[in-house]
């Protein structure tokens, strides 16, 4: 199914755990240093409000003076883990792509301020950074380094799977929890 | 010291960060077969699929974290280590300049990156020697998020369960494989080392990961342990990236090391999907031979 702009509340509350989406609009890179930036109180130079945030450390060249995305796939989530809930609050996130998922405090952010978790596959790096068609701007990037900047770029048909929903599900503590149990039964710990 | 040699391993680097292995992406496409119509496990598998042959048109890498650095050296008697390992380093810089590998490594302590993967640890090098003349070289590149889901046992272990027999080793392998879930970005590849101490049980571990996965195990009641954990952990259903479905492992590399009797260590290393291994053995002229995968 498609995701494209804008991001509305509506659009994100009919996300389900498990449905593959195709994705196109804008994302904004944030990774480990934008969201301690934050959470020190800092502001970003630029609003997310209703944006999609991605945990995203891209690899982008000049190429006769525009940036050019050579590599942009998904980078761990759970790090985030700690801040995730108070960004997605204070920047009023509609979406957060990464991959490994994250813990039961963004999952109640994502179901108290209508917000949704999207798995990227880890590793597609060049699959990923074809999807990215343009990229619009970047900031922080004297302050946070290019990896770690925020990155404004257009994608069109970015594919992930929504792993955490607005309704409390996630498709990471369901396996968890159901592969833990065929183990127990494996080795004969009921 | 070997002609060429700083030029060779630059192609060394490129191919192995750009190019997945015949016998990997073979794997791959079993796995792929696996998967269900429909499911978010094929859609992973579909896209894994793309990127490999994508990252190869492109010579670009396969994934952006190009890895920790770990050069395998077999070599004849006289190899001049000092001489190697400085051509390597050139050659590593070289490729970062170039683009095939990030700039990746960081100081522990500054958190400042050296823009060159140049630094204590950086490249890792082993050297083994040989009788033969030739000089043969292998890379492994192990990215982050694979190595962080590495696990170490000490048995017995009383919350598995897990004595100090073969038993207590899959116990542990498969409860590795289960708190990985698909943090390490799966379908995985596993290196097992049990007994040694901690430092060479997990360097023996990573060594498996230079066996060619078809490969059959020496030693038969590893290679029947090894095929095995395969099977019960595809039954587990973690799946492509953990979305659920029948590949989380593609293969299963054991070992053994002697142990002191107080100690008993299992140690595991997982490898992700993109499992970038490369190898070639030089002439004494410094001309590429063969190519090992």
């Amino acid at each position: 199914m498609k995701l494209e702009l804008p991001f509305t509340e509506e659009k994100i509350r009919a996300l389900k755990v498990g449905d593959m989406v195709l994705v196109s609009g804008v994302f904004f890179t944030g990774r480990d240093a934008v969201h301690k930036y934050i959470h020190d109180g800092n502001e970003l130079p630029v609003s997310l409000s209703d944006a999609i945030l991605y945990h995203c450390g891209p690899v982008v060249v000049k190429e006769k003076g525009a940036w050019v995305v050579k590599a942009a796939g998904p980078t761990t989530s759970i790090r985030e883990e700690p801040y995730q809930a108070e960004v997605i609050e204070k920047l009023k996130l509609r979406g957060v792509v990464g991959k490994g998922g994250m813990g039961p405090k963004t999952l109640e952010a994502l179901k108290k301020f209508g917000c949704v978790y999207l798995h990227a596959v880890g590793g597609a790096a060049q699959v990923l950074a074809e999807c990215v068609k343009k990229v619009r701007g970047v900031y922080l990037l004297e302050e946070l380094g290019s990896p770690e900047a925020v990155w404004e770029m257009e994608v069109v048909n970015f594919p992930a799977v929504v792993t955490m929903d607005s309704h409390g599900n996630s498709l990471h503590k369901e396996i968890f929890e159901a592969s833990k149990k065929r183990l127990d039964e494996m080795m004969g710990n009921p | 010291m070997i002609r060429n040699l700083k030029t060779n391993l630059l192609e060394l680097i490129r191919k192995t960060s750009t190019e997945l292995p015949d016998d990997v992406i073979k794997a791959v496409e079993g796995g792929m077969r696996r998967e269900a119509e429909g499911s978010q496990g094929l859609y992973a598998m579909e896209i894994i699929r793309k990127n490999i042959d994508l990252a190869c048109d492109k010579s670009q890498p396969l994934c952006q974290d190009t890895g920790a650095i770990l050069f395998y050296v077999e070599g004849p008697k006289g190899l001049d280590r000092a001489a190697f390992e400085k051509e390597a380093r050139q050659a590593v810089s070289l490729a970062t300049r170039k683009g095939f590998l990030r700039q990746n490594s960081v100081d522990s302590i500054s958190g400042k990156n050296s823009g060159t993967n140049l630094g204590p640890g950086s490249p890792t090098l082993h050297f083994h020697q040989t009788p033969r003349k030739d000089l043969s070289v292998r890379l492994i590149l192990k990215g982050g998020g694979c190595e962080n889901v590495g696990a170490q046992y000490s048995l017995p272990h009383t919350g598995l369960k897990a004595d100090r027999d073969l038993e207590g080793v899959r116990k542990c392998i498969l409860d590795a494989v289960l708190q990985a879930q698909g943090k390490g970005c799966g379908p995985g590849i596993l290196g097992v080392a049990i007994g040694g101490d901690r430092a060479t049980g997990y360097a023996h571990s990573k060594e498996q990961f230079l066996r060619p996965l078809g490969d059959v195990n020496r030693n038969p009641v590893l290679a029947r342990l090894e095929k095995e954990v395969v099977e019960e952990a595809n039954r587990l259903g973690i799946g492509p990236m953990g979305f659920g479905g029948r590949t989380t492992l593609l293969g299963c590399k054991m070992s053994t090391l002697n142990r002191l009797p107080a100690s008993y260590f299992v140690s595991i290393s997982y490898m992700c999907w993109a499992y970038r291994r490369q190898g070639f053995v030089l002439t004494p002229q410094g001309k590429i031979k063969k190519w090992l995968y």
